[in-house]
């Protein structure tokens, strides 16, 4: 695209670009999702047969083509969706393109086959827009995702792409830019929740030159995936962000720090720069305002702790990224010890709404102390697996029922884990808590960067502390004594407590440590790392205790302290956990009950996971 | 500018930490990986104290903590001294033959540690001074932290002999636990933790070891003395000096 020198050239290009589009507007438009889920279940396969399919109509019809980046529904991937008449079809395959084709775009019909089926009434739905997983979010950043390819950068003017930097840029001051965002009361998505406005003040009036703006994008949290979508799937609206923050700030030079293991991010996000570059949205002189910034990508170091500020600026810098105290912050010292303002990936998409509608109308979204929306990342034992958005204050009953569909396979709730890996676990006396900042920070767990793990009966939430913990000794960098040496016995003595060893005064040392370690950790990745034990503690204190005193597991999974058996009255000596069993422990005639011999069992649970009759019982 | 410690008041500069200001003042606060020729690191968190500025009350280390106007700290409260007695019993565990931890655990009431000793590794407590006395004050930075977690250990890069290492054995007197050990033996230096063997300039008068050559060659660059006088051990140098004093008429 050509250099856009003011904002009514901007609007001119605007409008013959929508004209443009006005004028394709009865054609077919083929949407397929790219994202990372629908890659991981064969999107690219669709894409390329789509294109070589649609490539032979030989103008029998005249129909568009769109691979975007993730919409959030990825357990039903890869999506297909087919405009004007928003039909949707799930799990679709390189063999159903054919059909596609001739079936819907030519014939006008639908693909019975492909359609989604509502769990709850059985239903099928042909329509996007009328698929219960949708209807409750609130996308007000994500949903963009659907209808831009990121490469391009016309679809993202197509959907006022731009109009909010040109409104900060000519309309308001820098000052009036930061009051903006404060009265919207934006908080960090990145975790901490901390006001964007008020830092972005303190970076504006710390001392020193250069001022650096900083995108955090290496989410290491497992299972997180949403700022990658969004820098996937909509780059721009994040560069747009950024130069807004960067205005307000009064700062010349960001980065985007992305997690080496996002090739699509850092690719899309590279493209987007150079089309904002050329086109005037980034470099000297932005659209005429005379002021100039510049965006470089910058690929993280790979370790969790990469994502902490200080650790990140450090890495940046070409260093270990290892955390350092901030009593002196980062917005006065950071990178290379000059003032910087690092906001999250998903805290940089909410300025662009903020600034284009205005503190007034996003104040009115979300709770008393957390406004706007949060994307989350649902996943573990829960139907519509996927990324959501809803706003701040629904609560976890509405997200996990009514958005995600509920628990498979007729298993009962058991607990929500939110917040990463060093979040808290739910249970389900807190299912109607509102989800915002201080309401999950209130009830032991956090916001963190949005993860939410939907676990079932078939849990043990003793095992389930163990895994966490697990990950964050691995992650630990290792500088400071407690979270160190600390969070490491912390693991121990889970471990112990699940493999039988556990004896009663663990407890009370577990929580004696998490209460010094939450004081003395260095970096919060520490001070938060005994959470997933104390939550567990508080609400599932019970399995601790059944754990060390009666060694039993009651999730039945810890395999030192369960035993599989076959119930007489189920078994109907149909022999199939017999084949199944690998170390031979299973005898028994046809049509006659089987049994299990304890000295040869080795646990692996195969006879429960074949056995059709829910014979093989854990104890 | 004025603070309290203690319920004392106590004058600093600007630009002093919490930990400085105490010492001026003559009030004691523990730390393992604090030198005052060096940088802080913060990682050992003995040296934290309870904060209060307004109505706010916090754990800080006071190595790193740059004293404020009016700021109220506590270096031993109840809260203090639970918490170290829990980085000592860490420690302990960790490294349960070592001296200065065995003070400081008579020192805080800690009897014995609750963590198992099962792991038993070796008598480094990761406090860094070596890493930082090499790099900041011997200027060559041969040995680093490498790994990370409960994994981490300060070693030269690959576990090789340095090709930075002078042999200047800043690191094993710094050492707090004397856990890097050294030795002159056949004209060499050798420290074995670092692989590093070099050789040794012999006096040039009674011919005791004086310094590795490389360390001499550091000097050599650094400060312009005479040659002559790099080439004699301590002992020497001095009858050296005192001969020319004499000769010059001073004496
Ligand atoms: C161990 C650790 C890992 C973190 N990882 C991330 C991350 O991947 N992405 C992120 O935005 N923030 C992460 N944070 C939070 C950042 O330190 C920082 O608070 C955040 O990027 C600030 O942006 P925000 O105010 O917009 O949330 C992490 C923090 C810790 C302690
Ligand atoms: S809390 Fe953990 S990750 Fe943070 S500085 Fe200490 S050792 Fe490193
Ligand atoms: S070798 Fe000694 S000085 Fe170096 S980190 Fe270990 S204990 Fe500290």
């Amino acid at each position: 695209m050509a250099m856009i020198s003011d904002p009514q050239k901007l609007e001119k290009v605007r409008e013959s670009i929508l004209k443009d589009r006005e004028k394709d507007s009865g054609k077919t438009q083929v949407t397929v999702c790219g994202g990372t889920g629908c890659r991981g279940a064969g999107a690219e396969e669709v894409v390329g047969t789509f294109r070589e399919e649609l490539g032979k109509l030989d103008g029998k019809a005249e129909v568009k083509f769109k691979e975007t980046c993730c919409h959030g529904f990825c357990e039903q991937g890869p999506i297909v969706i087919i405009d004007p008449e928003n039909i949707f079809y799930k799990n679709v395959t390189p063999k159903d393109v054919p059909e596609i084709i001739k079936e819907t775009i030519l014939g006008g019909k639908v693909v019975d086959k492909l359609l989604y089926t509502d769990p709850s009434t059985k239903k099928k739905v042909v329509h996007e827009k009328e698929i219960p997983f949708y209807q409750k979010q609130n996308r007000l950043i994500f949903g963009n995702n659907r209808f831009i390819d990121p490469t391009s950068i016309e679809d993202y003017l197509a959907l006022e792409g731009y109009k909010a930097l040109v409104k900060a840029l000519t309309e308001m001051t820098p000052e009036e830019v930061i009051e903006e965002v404060r009265k919207a009361n934006l908080r960090g998505r990145g975790g901490g929740g901390f006001s964007a406005g008020v830092k972005w003040e303190s970076c504006r009036k710390a001392e020193g030159e250069p001022k650096y703006v900083i995108c955090n994008a290496d989410e290491g949290d497992p299972g997180a995936y949403m700022d990658r979508s969004l820098l996937e799937g909509n780059p721009h609206s994040i560069l747009e962000g950024m130069t807004i923050g960067a205005y307000a700030i009064g700062s010349h030079e960001g980065y985007i720090y992305v997690r080496n293991e996002y090739p699509l991010a850092v690719k899309n996000v590279t493209i987007a720069i150079q089309q904002a570059e050329e086109s005037g949205f980034l470099g000297d002189n932005i659209l005429g305002s005379g002021f100039d910034f510049n965006v470089r990508v910058s690929r993280g170091g790979g370790a969790f702790v990469c994502g902490e500020s200080s650790a990140l600026m450090t890495s940046l810098e070409g260093r270990v990224g290892r955390p350092r105290a901030k009593y002196i912050h980062t917005v006065e010292k950071g990178l290379w010890g000059k003032p910087s303002n690092l906001n999250n990936v998903e805290t940089w998409a909410n300025v662009v709404l903020i600034i284009k509608k205005g503190a007034n109308w996003y104040k009115k979204i979300g709770t008393e102390g957390s406004k706007g929306t949060k994307i989350f990342s649902l996943v573990g034992k829960i139907n519509n697996t996927g990324l959501i958005e809803v706003p701040m204050g629904m609560t976890l009953r509405e997200i996990i029922y009514d958005i995600g569909g509920g628990i498979p396979n007729g298993k009962k709730f058991k607990a929500v884990q939110t917040g990463g890996p060093s979040g808290g676990c739910l249970p389900e006396s807190k299912l109607d808590l509102p989800v915002d900042f201080d309401e999950l920070t209130k009830s032991g767990s956090m916001m963190g960067s949005g993860g939410m793990i939907v676990m079932d009966e078939d849990t043990c939430m003793v095992d389930l502390a163990r895994y966490f913990l697990n990950f964050l000794v691995e992650e630990s960098c290792g500088k400071c004594v407690p979270c160190r040496e600390g969070v490491w016995r912390m693991l121990q003595i889970v471990t112990d407590i699940c493999e039988g060893r556990g004896k009663e005064e663990d407890i009370e040392l577990l929580e004696d440590l998490s209460d010094s370690i939450r004081d003395t950790a260095l970096c919060a990745l520490g001070s938060t790392a005994p959470n997933p034990v104390l939550t567990t503690l508080k609400y599932f204190r019970d399995e601790y205790i059944a754990h060390i005193k009666d060694k039993k597991c009651p999730g039945g999974v810890c395999t030192a302290l369960i035993e599989y058996s076959i119930d007489e009255e189920k078994c109907t000596g149909c022999g199939v956990c017999l084949k199944a069993c690998p170390s031979e422990a299973i005898s028994g005639e046809k049509k006659e009950l089987h049994s299990i011999d304890k000295k040869k069992c080795i646990k692996c649970g195969m006879c429960r996971d074949v056995c059709k009759f829910d014979a093989v019982i854990i104890t | 500018m004025e603070l309290t410690i203690n319920s004392k008041r106590v004058s600093a500069e600007p630009g002093m930490t919490i930990y400085q200001a105490a010492k001026k003042a003559n009030i004691y606060i523990p730390a393992l990986c604090y030198h005052e020729a060096l940088s802080s690191m913060g990682s050992c968190r003995l040296c934290i104290v309870e904060l209060t500025k307004g109505n706010r009350t916090k754990i800080v280390t006071s190595c790193n903590y740059p004293v404020e106007e009016g700021i109220k700290v506590v270096t031993d409260s109840e809260r203090v001294l639970k918490n170290r007695r829990m980085i000592v019993e860490l420690l302990l565990a960790r490294c349960p033959e070592v001296k200065i931890i065995q003070d400081l655990a008579q020192e805080l009431g800690v009897k014995k540690t609750r963590f198992r000793i099962d792991e038993y590794k070796e008598n480094c407590i990761l406090c860094g001074l070596c890493v930082r006395v090499c790099e900041e004050v011997v200027g060559v930075g041969a040995i680093s932290f490498l790994g990370r977690g409960k994994d981490e250990k300060v070693d030269t890069p690959f576990h090789r002999a340095s090709d930075v290492c002078i042999g200047c054995g800043a690191c094993v007197t710094i050492c707090p636990t004397g856990c890097i050990k050294m030795e002159d033996i056949d004209g060499n230096r050798k420290i074995d933790r670092w692989q590093a063997s070099l050789p040794l300039q012999r006096c040039k008068i009674c011919g005791k070891p004086v310094a590795t050559r490389k360390h001499l060659e550091q000097i050599k660059e650094r400060f312009a003395l005479p040659p002559e006088i790099l080439e004699l051990c301590p002992d020497c140098k001095r009858n050296y000096y005192k001969k020319q004093v004499v000769a010059q008429g001073h004496l």
